[in-house]
């Protein structure tokens, strides 16, 4: 009885580690640069002025902003606050898996939730315009999950 | 289109004949009809006149070549190789030898003559059914020299009406989106053929990025998204004049556009504050209605052909699927219900089905389904691929597929296939250049 417990333990414990590495492995081959889907590495990533990054990442199909995506919006919005005579333009993307109308309204879908996370940081909407690329164009052209995170975005850059 | 007016000149009546020839074009074909395309018969002077002309040596094998090229990409018909045809297209044409041609296989033959008349191309040809020995249709049109591809064209039609009962979509023409350059910055320019890949126009220099073009299906206009000066809007495009249109007066994006089954009204979608709406606009009095009206995604509409329903493509269930509504917006109704996600639902002109595109795990989809969702067909499985549009007959599904990269980035491409409503006969369809958003003209003549 106690040994077979022992036994079932012990093989509960080593499918654990098993599935464990295996997720251990999974994340590696994305070098650690995913959460989910959402891509929070830092390759193509620009910053409108230091310490304030560009961009905000999406998960498949999504607009919801992470508390990555968040913490960005309210350096923008900071940044913003200093500098008033800047306006911006919200450049929304998506990945090359969807189809190509559906993609230009999810890509205004996100502009349009990061502008509205900037306004409640106090920004004007007068200040922020917004335009959906859809998948029309990509940053990284590979066709791998990855490479599809990296798509997701939306871009605050500089319209003046 | 001041060009292209077909005079039909002359019908000599087609006899009716018991048809003894019949091709079902209702299940995929594995024996096509063998067919024997003949040479149309050219008089030695007519052939150097049009040899000055249009720089083609023989004008009556090109024609033929024409015909015998566009019945073969059906899959329906086997045509013959010429160099085993016993007759002289001239002696053919008026009365063939049935047992020569029966020696050979064949179970149809087309002959024809074509000559220059007052400067016009004069063309006159006949179907023969070989084994009852009988003459089954006979026309003679003439046209402007330069046509002579669509000569080639309305043969076609006139011989696929005869022996499948339904109309031809071979004199007709593609709109579609060019494509050149690296994935992350692709250069997209407007380009208009023939059917069968000829007579390439590029409607746009390549300066905005352009997308989705569609043809008004009872002229020669056009409807597309341009980023012109970086506001992607809804344009109009007059093939002929070259003319160009913003559509409507919307503060914001506008986007997946179609004609009604009238060509009077767009339909597109409007996107504001993170919402797309779907609104029409007639095009005589510039009303504008709004026909969607909930907080999800709602985009890519076509009509039904009697004007009566809209389906569309929606999120509002929590991921794309497939609506079907009343042309006044009402009435809204989920038909999608497969797994996977649905998108870019378009009517056939038929009206009994609706074609899409499908995501399920990873791979796309292009199908059909009823058009109460029922009786979901898949025809075609692959990496990626999107957008099917109708052949005015609604037999045949033009769509646009596009290849992986590899891990160095390179690799993609992006070209246009056709496939059978059957779910056989897939074809690349050929351009100069990459291509994507295939819109199928309604038939130039009839």
């Amino acid at each position: 009885m106690n040994v077979s417990k022992i036994f079932k333990n012990a093989f509960l414990i080593i499918l654990a580690s098993l599935v464990l590495s295996a997720c251990a492995t999974q994340v590696k081959k994305s070098s650690g640069q995913m959460q989910g889907d959402v891509y929070t590495g830092t390759d193509t990533v620009k910053e409108l002025a230091k310490g304030v990054s560009d961009r905000v990442f999406f998960a498949t199909n999504e607009t919801v902003l992470t508390t990555a995506s968040r913490d960005t919006l309210r350096k923008q919005a900071a940044w913003l606050r200093k500098n008033s005579s800047i306006n911006v333009v919200l450049e929304g993307h998506a990945d090359e898996r969807g189809t190509r109308e559906y993609n230009l309204a999810l890509g205004e879908r996100r502009a349009n939730s990061a502008k509205d996370y900037l306004m409640t940081y106090g920004i004007s909407s007068d200040r922020i315009s917004v335009i959906s690329y859809g998948k029309e164009r990509p940053i990284d052209s590979g066709s791998n999950p990855l490479a599809w995170s990296k798509n997701r975005r939306s871009v605050t850059v500089k319209a003046n | 289109m001041k060009n292209i007016h077909i005079l039909i000149l002359l019908i000599l009546i087609p006899i009716k004949a018991f048809a003894l020839i019949e091709v079902d074009i209702t299940r995929g074909n594995l024996s096509p009809l063998p067919v024997a395309v003949s040479s149309l018969s050219i008089d030695k002077i007519s052939k150097k006149n049009f040899e000055k002309l249009l720089k083609k040596k023989n004008i009556g094998s090109e024609i033929s070549i024409i015909v015998e090229n566009n019945l073969k990409q059906t899959g329906l018909f086997n045509p013959l190789n010429k160099d085993a045809f016993l007759q002289k297209p001239n002696i053919a044409h008026l009365k063939p030898r049935f047992e020569d041609w029966a020696l050979i296989k064949a179970q149809a033959l087309i002959t024809g003559k074509v000559s220059l008349v007052n400067e016009k191309l004069r063309v006159e040809f006949r179907l023969w059914d070989i084994l009852a020995g009988k003459e089954i249709m006979a026309l003679a049109f003439t046209t402007v020299p330069t046509n002579w591809r669509r000569v080639g064209h309305i043969i076609t039609d006139k011989v696929y009406e005869r022996l499948t009962g339904e109309k031809g979509y071979f004199d007709t023409r593609i709109i579609y989106v060019a494509e050149e350059g690296p994935k992350t910055n692709r250069v997209k320019k407007l380009a208009i053929m023939d059917q069968d890949g000829f007579n390439t126009k590029y409607l746009t220099l390549g300066n905005e990025l352009v997308l989705t073009p569609r043809f008004n299906p009872t002229n020669q206009m056009v409807t597309y998204l341009s980023y012109f000066r970086n506001l992607p809007r809804v344009y109009l495009l007059d093939i002929e004049t070259g003319i160009q249109e913003v559509v409507g007066d919307f503060p914001g994006m506008t986007f997946a556009p179609r004609f009604s089954p009238d060509g009077k009204k767009i339909i597109m979608s409007f996107a504001m504050d993170g919402n797309s709406e779907i609104y029409t606009m007639d095009l005589e009095n510039r009303v504008v209605e709004k026909i969607t009206n909930h907080p999800s995604i709602d985009t890519s509409p076509s009509y039904s052909p009697d004007g009566k329903y809209i389906c569309f493509n929606s999120d509002r269930s929590g991921y794309q699927q497939i609506y079907v509504m009343k042309s006044n917006g009402t009435n809204v109704k989920r038909i999608s219900f497969g797994k996977g996600l649905y998108g870019t639902p378009v009517w056939s002109p038929r009206g009994d089905l609706i074609a899409f595109t499908k995501l399920h795990k990873g791979k796309f989809y292009i199908g059909v389904m009823r058009t109460d969702g029922t009786g979901e067909r898949l025809l075609t499985e692959n990496f990626y691929q999107e957008a099917p549009s109708w052949s005015p007959n609604g037999r045949v599904l033009v769509f646009y597929r596009e290849t992986k990269t590899n891990s160095n980035g390179e690799g993609f491409s992006a070209k246009l296939w056709s496939i059978d409503l059957t779910g056989y006969n897939e074809r690349q369809v050929k351009t100069e250049t990459d291509a994507s958003d295939p819109s199928w003209s309604s038939l130039l003549s009839n």
